[in-house]
């Protein structure tokens, strides 16, 4: 009944696209008015509006005023932080911080799920998967306690060395302390991913290709790069794009008055600036900029992957 | 038997394949210690005499064993408000969320939904770009929201990430289903409480373990903003004692120098870390035979 009207609406030719959309909704108003409202009024109000907000970073934001009624300032923010002489500094701790992360980062989680991949026992397997996804429930705060607990002068790694360096205050230790910390505490965790997209390799091929006689690397070029490529691909890509978003939580709690020369990031800067200076107008323009940069990043890895990828992107 | 199999099953391989093999296990089992090794340390750590553990690290000499770290951090007021909040906070915040994910994911899996590509577009735009630290923080303080439980719990309720998976887990779940339930005249919401959800449980488990443990390890959004110490979850008390190195006064009061103090701030650092971390490393192996679900159902699509 409800699909003939649909049809006979269709066929009427003017106004019939709204009538039809009116039907569509008289017969389907739950799910616009309970199913997506909330997500669509959580999302207008607390992603687009903030959007909004953006103009703060062209004027002089005085809180009493308001957005319009504050004075505009144009590019001034922008420039003021692009001739700063600390710009290149934060830039450049931010790409080193995640670009070798993502370097560091990234295949371990796979190469580990090739070699889950290849234990027969899967008690064992299961008791492995235990120990390596473990770190992940640790928060923050505490990994960062951790990491500043075993690093002190007399801490576990200064016993074991026989040493009693300070590393908590060594500019030049600090982006190894962040990347090999965060290898320690997620690459189990991201091998999940990939080792649910191997068990979907189909174990016949597997079977088929050690009777051909395939060694390991053969195997793993026939058989299971193939099963996880789309994975990884899609993987890259969401990395990539958060290269410049790369998380304040983390970095912040690593940071020491001593060693703030190669751990001031964007978004510590953008936080310090803004919520501890009150200088909310700058510290928008700098957040701004962060968040276009990443965008720019996003959309060229999407369209690179894209031309190797045969079409195929996000 | 199985260990024989094992054993056969390995020396099939040619012996470049074993080479291969042997070095990418001796790397596996390094991972493993290298995870397991601090954490050992810490728990042995936690439970010496201070000035025994800075003098001469750890010991097997039980004589010095002590629970006095324990005792003071238990004894402090604020760790315990810390976890009450840390738990109010977190199973609030997952229930919202996951009720306003899991209901957005559903007409998004629906192929004949119409305004579907707008709702995408929309909800897809916020992964990548927002308006950042200061417009939102200003928004929050115009609603009346700051130093609220609120704050914490609305603003990011709705995971466009966690949406997407629980819809490509929808789209899974074989139409017939929902054609049966038209035909007996079912409406919509019937359908989705009685028939879909209840076949969903793998991914709802999912979704909801992550959305917990986020919000139990977070501390950004309630360090910008509550202000109040009551109203402090765990990861700021945390804050406080593991990376500022300032326990609450209390806990080292009885001290008389600053530097017994501070030594002892230092020491208190091993057991807070065991403490907090407890509840967590208890739970997540009940939750391990999700994760493999729950991951490949959505991601693996993207």
């Amino acid at each position: 009944m409800a699909k003939a009207s649909e049809n006979n609406a269709a066929s009427v030719a003017s106004g019939s696209k709204f009538h039809n959309a009116l039907v569509y909704f008289r017969q389907h108003w739950q799910l616009y008015l309970i199913f997506i409202l909330p997500a669509f009024l959580l999302t207008i109000i607390f992603r687009y509006i903030p959007m909004g907000g953006i103009l703060i970073a062209f004027t002089e934001y005085n809180p009493i005023r308001g957005i319009l009624g504050s004075e505009w300032v144009g590019l001034a923010h922008f420039s003021r932080f692009l001739s700063s002489p600390d710009f290149m500094s934060y830039l450049m701790n931010t790409l080193k911080l995640s670009v070798f992360g993502l370097l560091w980062g990234f295949p371990i989680p796979i190469l580990l799920a090739f070699l889950l991949n290849r234990i027969l026992s899967s008690k064992i397997k299961q008791k492995i998967q235990l120990v390596l996804y473990m770190p992940n429930f640790i928060s923050v705060i505490v990994l960062c306690g951790i990491v500043r607990i075993l690093l002190s002068p007399t801490g576990m790694i200064n016993s074991l060395l026989g040493t009693n360096t300070n590393f908590m205050t060594m500019p030049s230790a600090f982006r190894t302390i962040y990347i090999a910390s965060g290898i320690w505490q997620g690459a189990g965790w991201a091998s999940i991913i990939y080792t649910a997209a191997l068990s979907n390799a189909s174990k016949e091929l597997k079977e088929a290709a050690v009777i051909d006689g395939a060694n390991i690397v053969q195997q793993i070029k026939a058989v299971e790069w193939p099963a996880i490529k789309d994975t990884v691909l899609i993987q890259f890509i969401m990395a990539v794009g958060n290269i410049m978003s790369i998380g304040f939580e983390k970095a912040y709690a690593l940071q020491t008055d001593m060693n703030i020369s190669s751990s001031e990031i964007i978004s510590t800067y953008v936080y310090k600036k803004g919520l501890l200076d009150g200088d909310y107008g700058f510290s928008t323009a700098v957040g701004l900029f962060n968040t276009v940069i990443n965008v720019i990043l996003l959309i060229t890895m999407n369209k690179i992957v894209q031309s190797m990828n045969e079409g195929k992107g996000i | 038997m199985s260990e024989r199999k094992k054993k056969s099953e390995f020396s099939k391989y040619p012996t470049q394949d074993k080479v291969i093999l042997i070095i990418g296990y001796i790397l596996l089992g390094l991972f493993l210690v290298a995870i397991i090794l601090p954490m050992v340390y810490i728990i042995l750590a936690s439970f010496i005499d201070p000035i025994t553990l800075q003098n001469k690290g750890l010991t097997f000499d039980f004589s010095k064993w002590t629970l006095t770290a324990y005792e003071r951090v238990l004894g402090n007021g604020q760790i315990w408000v810390g976890f009450k909040n840390a738990l109010i906070y977190s199973i609030l915040f997952t229930i919202i969320s996951v009720v306003v994910t899991l209901l957005a994911a559903y007409p998004m899996s629906r192929p004949d939904f119409k305004g579907k590509g707008f709702f995408n577009t929309l909800f897809v735009i916020t992964m990548f770009f927002g308006g950042g630290l200061i417009p939102t923080y200003l928004l929050i303080s115009n609603l009346g929201m700051l130093d609220t439980i609120w704050a914490i719990l609305i603003p990011g309720a709705f995971s466009v990430w966690n949406m997407i998976i629980a819809r490509t887990y929808y789209m899974g779940i074989p139409r017939d289903l929902q054609e049966a339930a038209e035909i007996d005249g079912a409406d919509e919401m019937v359908y989705f409480f009685k028939i879909l959800l209840p076949v969903c449980t793998p991914i709802i488990a999912t979704i909801s373990m992550w959305q917990f443990v986020g919000m139990w390890n977070s501390y950004f959004d309630a360090l910008i903003y509550l202000n109040s110490a009551s109203k402090q979850p765990l990861q700021l008390v945390l804050r406080a004692i593991l990376i500022q190195s300032q326990p609450e006064p209390g806990m080292v009061a009885d001290m008389q120098s600053t530097a017994e103090r501070a030594r002892l701030a230092e020491l208190l650092k091993y057991a807070t870390i065991i403490i907090s971390s407890l509840p967590l490393m208890i739970m997540y192996p009940f939750f391990q035979k999700y994760f493999d679900n729950g991951i490949m159902a959505g991601a693996v699509k993207g």
